[in-house]
């Protein structure tokens, strides 16, 4: 029971990030797409902005496989003596990721999608069209940061 | 680390020399004109002349060069290798630009011939589907075995049309009995009946026409367009046509491809033309009186003596060089060593430092490379990118200087990406290890400083101590620009209070045992934390006192310094956002392992597990690297614009842009 619930939190940070990131990324390359019918030497910048909110999905990934690492599901011996509350204790660690990355990817991509606007009106503005949704992103990097501490601090 | 001084110019010289002068400043490429009018008071003597027109004759010609390479490219696309946009411009000589120059009419004829041919292309397109409605409109007409335009036969009138509805045979003699029941010798035809429309054809004698005519109006008859060929015949002459538009467009297509070979003539001619517009543009904003011209614009102190003495020996003007005053919006032109310019492009990406700011080129260089470095954080990604940018550099040299200082930026960002991968033990990971291990079955130890997985706080703390220097080096040269604009009190309060301020806060609190526990550090002395609570004590009065101090209510002054004085949580959430140096990195880290593990996982097997190692190896790595070399780039940029810009640098400056030869697919060497 408790290895079943550490897993759903390992499962639920890759799913939810995951979830955003795609979200994200795709709204992101429809705009891309527009720009680039329009001005196909664009395709680098629009590229990388459409990227920015993937980044949470790969945050989730980590996170997972840091989890699965530590329970031993990935290449050991599972644990699955564990107690209901170290499983808990797993899954509660693993939802600032899941659900940070889940909204801020969404989120991001919003920002995204005005600063490829922005690319396509003014392609030398791009140093700073990349800051907008960077800001975004804090949000989850600092999840992904209390996950990881959090992870690595149950005994 | 400066942003060069500049001069102010003027020329003065006759009208003669005007064009000898403009030249000679076109090729030094050292000089931005000044586009502003005589003024008002110098109207009566000055003037600018009006050459809108022969400037457009050029940008016209030269947006017909461009459309024709358009064309060009897409009917016969050129043939280029991935690295193409590294090879920068091609060098053209004098002798071979004169030979081009003296054939510029037939190049634009050739480029008149090119537009004409795929105006005809378009017109041969455009005809394809107007053909292909008058085909679907003869739809209904293609059982009849009569022109449309069939009227009768010497005795009879004959009707044919249309009716918006589904209708029979008897339905339509109902009807027509209904409204002329003096007609009876009628005949109709349905040809063809849907529910839409119905197509009939209606007989009767030549007498009883007008009465027929009458009646079908009443009964919504429209009549077909009319064509003299039976329509299944007619139907054969649309193919025909349709066909024959085909075959006019594969025919043009073909003669567009012949001038394919005539490509790097018509490119020239763009650049041609736009550098004689660009040229006649600067002719027509200066200043001019009956017989002479007056220039003015600025130039890098460096060099306006030499520009000074060319001009005066060469032709009569007379030059003037001048410092710019008070109020000039004067360009700027950043000029650094070897290390540092290669960010020039991330500064100019955010703004040119303003007026009286200092370059940060320098500063943001130094963090640049080894912030990048400490969120790729491995080596062999950071030697992979420096070798591949470094290799990349030296086979074109002929590269474009903006993305030799891109490249060169990459080839440093490698460098410290090394750095960080020797300091925190990652080769490809875990690689060295995971290979070790599985086929060899030794245990591999690496040396590392701190291992940022397992050891994630000490990694995070030093990654807040990266933080403070990087805001701390911010507040040193806000401090500094303050003191070089001669702002003393600036100086003191906007940056030497917040440095005591926020240091005094952080030496106090590795005094307490609640940050030192969570941090995992050992408790410092106690006589540090006085002395910095005492110091932050000092400079929150300060702040209090002075962060208002443009009010002059002292109530309105104090209310905002205190407001100023809460600005401090801005310093918790800077040093906060410098986590993502420790996030990234290990993101780096654990994704490599991930995949070095994926690698190994059927080790077992001989040959194929070493095989399958190598696959998901070299899979894995290169989109890890991809993606978190995306990521670093991106995070690099936005600590330095909002942490460390923020704390010192406003930009807002105009960059320096001299009166060259700006032409996109040549570079025309000089004759000396």
């Amino acid at each position: 029971m408790g290895l079943a619930l550490a897993l759903l939190g390992a499962a639920s940070a890759a799913l939810f990030a995951g979830i955003g990131s795609a979200i994200g990324t795709g709204r992101g390359g429809q705009a891309a797409a527009g720009v680039v019918t329009e001005d196909p030497s664009q395709f680098s910048r629009v590229l990388i902005l459409q990227l920015l909110p993937g980044t949470q999905g790969i945050y989730g990934l980590l996170i997972a496989f840091i989890a699965l690492g530590k329970i031993g599901l990935m290449g050991g011996a599972p644990q699955t003596d564990m107690s209901v509350g170290t499983g808990l204790q797993y899954l509660a660690a693993c939802l600032p990721m899941a659900f940070v990355g889940l909204v801020s990817a969404m989120q991001q991509a919003k920002a995204s999608v005005a600063s490829i606007g922005l690319v396509a009106k003014r392609p030398d503005q791009f140093g700073k069209s990349m800051i907008f949704p960077a800001m975004v992103e804090t949000y989850a990097i600092l999840a992904l940061l209390i996950s990881i501490l959090a992870i690595n601090g149950i005994g | 680390m400066a942003v060069l001084p500049m001069k102010r110019i003027a020329v003065c010289g006759m009208k003669k020399d005007r064009k000898a002068v403009l030249e000679l400043i076109q090729r030094s490429q050292a000089v931005e004109i000044d586009t502003a009018g005589p003024g008002e008071a110098y109207q009566d003597v000055f003037s600018q002349t009006d050459v809108s027109a022969s400037s457009q004759i050029f940008q016209k010609n030269a947006a017909a060069a461009t459309k024709a390479l358009e064309i060009l490219n897409s009917a016969a696309p050129e043939k280029t290798s991935l690295f193409s946009f590294l090879e920068g411009r091609q060098a053209v000589s004098v002798e071979e630009y004169e030979k081009r120059v003296a054939k510029r009419d037939s190049i634009m004829k050739d480029v008149n011939e090119i537009l004409r041919l795929d105006k005809e292309l378009q017109e041969a397109k455009a005809d394809i589907p107007r053909i292909e409605t008058q085909i679907e409109a003869l739809g209904p007409w293609m059982d009849l075995d009569v022109p449309l335009s069939f009227k009768g036969t010497k005795r009879t009138a004959a009707f044919i049309g249309t009716f918006p509805e589904e209708i029979t045979e008897e339905s339509v003699l109902l009807r027509l009995a209904e409204l002329i029941p003096e007609v009876d010798k009628l005949d109709v035809n349905l040809i063809r009946s849907t529910p839409e429309i119905s197509s009939v054809m209606i007989i009767c004698m030549k007498d009883d026409a007008d009465a027929l005519d009458n009646a079908l109006r009443h009964m919504n008859f429209s009549r077909p367009p009319v064509s003299d060929e039976v329509p299944s015949k007619q139907k054969d002459l649309y193919n025909g046509e349709i066909s024959a538009a085909l075959k006019r467009m594969d025919e043009t297509r073909e003669e567009l491809v012949t001038y394919a070979e005539k490509r790097e003539d018509i490119k020239f001619a763009v650049d041609y033309f736009n550098m004689r517009a660009d040229k006649y543009q600067v002719l027509g904003s200066l200043t001019q009186s009956r017989r002479t011209f007056l220039l003015k614009g600025y130039v890098p102190e460096e060099v306006s003596a030499a520009i000074e003495a060319e001009l005066t020996s060469k032709y009569d003007v007379c030059v003037e060089i001048s410092d710019p005053a008070e109020n000039d919006n004067v360009p700027v032109l950043l000029r650094n060593n070897a290390f540092s310019s290669p960010v020039e492009g991330v500064i100019e990406s955010y703004s040119m430092p303003g007026k009286g700011e200092i370059d940060p080129t320098m500063p943001v260089a130094c963090f640049y490379y080894f912030m990048f470095g400490m969120m790729l954080s491995d080596f062999a990604y950071g030697a992979l990118m420096a070798i591949a940018t470094f290799v990349l550099i030296k086979k074109f040299k002929n590269m474009e200087p903006g993305m030799k200082k891109t490249m060169t930026m990459f080839c440093y960002c490698g460098l410290g990406t090394m750095l960080s991968g020797v300091l925190f033990g990652s080769y490809f990971g875990d690689a060295p290890a995971v290979i070790a291990k599985t086929f060899f079955g030794k245990d591999l130890k690496i040396w590392c400083w701190i291992d940022p997985l397992n050891e994630s706080m000490k990694m995070l703390v030093l990654s807040f101590a990266i933080g403070l220097i990087h805001l701390f080096t911010g507040l040193i040269l806000n401090c500094y620009g303050a003191i070089k604009a001669k702002q003393y009190k600036d100086a003191v309060y906007d940056s030497i209070f917040w440095i005591m301020l926020v240091g005094g806060l952080i030496l106090y609190g590795l005094t307490t045992d609640v940050v030192t526990g969570m941090l995992g550090l050992s408790t410092i002395m106690s006589g540090f934390g006085i002395f910095g609570a005492v110091c932050a004590v000092i400079a929150s009065v300060g702040i209090i006192l002075t962060g208002g101090r443009e009010s002059k209510n002292w109530f309105k002054r104090t209310l905002k310094g205190a407001y100023a004085l809460y600005g401090v949580t801005g310093y918790l959430s800077d040093i906060l956002s410098y986590s993502r140096l420790l996030a990234l990195g290990l993101a780096t880290s654990v994704i490599s392992s991930v995949f070095n593990s994926m690698g190994s996982m059927v080790a077992g097997t001989p040959v194929v597990g070493v095989l399958f190692f190598i696959i998901v190896f070299l899979i894995g790595h290169a989109l890890n690297l991809a993606i978190n070399a995306l990521g670093a780039y991106v995070h690099t940029n936005r600590l330095q614009f909002v942490e460390f810009f923020g704390k010192f640098y406003n930009g807002g400056g105009k960059k320096f842009q001299p009166f060259a030869v700006n032409t996109k697919y040549f570079k025309f060497k000089e004759e000396n």
